[in-house]
């Protein structure tokens, strides 16, 4: 994944294929303490404990059409080469909150490219699915909730 | 059998404006961009989005997008497939920007199945 803004697309669409009608992304930028955190948090139908411990393997998948599952893993990787951390939480019947965070000023850090884009192709594409984005740099605050303007 | 409330005919009118988002509402042709983590890393968001211009500029309402998962032909993506009215789905692979546009003029507008872009029919 060449952006961070790929990643948020892959893992929110995690969320959508597991029955999730509202999808919560919040992005925090945060100059001050060099640190950019990412976590996005569904309302599907949650990932059993003994699951969630292999989720990030990249050879454990749900999928029955191919034997690897990457998505979570690389979002993972992208995290630890930038100093950050990864962590996934999840209760059945509740929902899964995948969280990541980065240092802002690392070399290894991708750009968070093309969000509008990726925001775009999950309202369209997803017409059942209400979104919450939530993004703060520096303490300015964007938020948009699909629920206020459909 | 019980009176109708007003409260019932709230309830129904949410459930059917659930079920009939507009776009889905007199949708005769669907379009399944296939967004696993394969399609992403391959640029099926790009796809995606000139599919969004393509339709946005035909002006035509009939016509649902909506996402998928991957398919298990994560070697051909990003794949795309396109369901006609009740005729067969036919999927395309290796898409990209140009493709999808051509795709969407010559496809969904005047009905020629590109079939060099094709990966398989039904």
């Amino acid at each position: 994944m060449l952006e961070l803004s790929l990643h948020i697309l892959d893992i929110i669409e995690n969320g959508i294929n597991a029955g999730a009608d509202l999808i919560t992304l919040k992005i925090i930028e945060d100059q001050k303490n060099n640190k950019l955190s990412i976590s996005i948090a569904d309302n599907g139908h949650g990932i059993p404990s003994d699951m969630l411990e292999k989720v990030t393997d990249p050879f454990f998948t749900t999928k029955t059409v191919r034997r690897v599952g990457l998505g979570l893993s690389l979002f993972r990787e992208a995290s630890r080469r930038c100093e950050g951390e990864f962590k996934i939480t999840s209760r059945v019947g509740e929902g899964t909150e995948t969280s990541a965070t980065f240092r802002l000023d690392h070399i290894d850090l991708a750009p968070m490219g093309n969000l509008e884009s990726t925001l775009s192709s999950l309202i369209v594409g997803n017409p059942g699915v209400d979104f919450i984005y939530d993004h703060e740099i520096d303490g300015e605050r964007v938020r948009l909730d699909t629920r206020d303007i459909k | 059998m019980s009176k109708l409330t007003i409260e019932d005919l709230k309830k129904i009118k949410d459930r059917v404006i659930k079920e009939n988002t507009p776009r889905l509402g007199e949708a005769k042709i669907k379009i399944i961009v296939h967004m696993g983590t394969c399609g992403i890393a391959a640029g099926a968001r790009e796809v995606m989005n000139s599919l969004l211009e393509e339709v946005a500029a035909s002006d035509r309402t009939d016509i649902s997008i909506v996402t998928a998962g991957c398919m298990g032909m994560c070697s051909s993506e990003p794949n795309v497939t396109i369901e006609v009215g009740n005729e067969e789905p036919v999927i395309y692979q290796f898409m990209n920007a140009n493709k999808m546009r051509q795709v969407f003029k010559r496809h969904i507008l005047l009905g020629e199945i590109q079939t060099e872009f094709a990966l398989a029919r039904g």
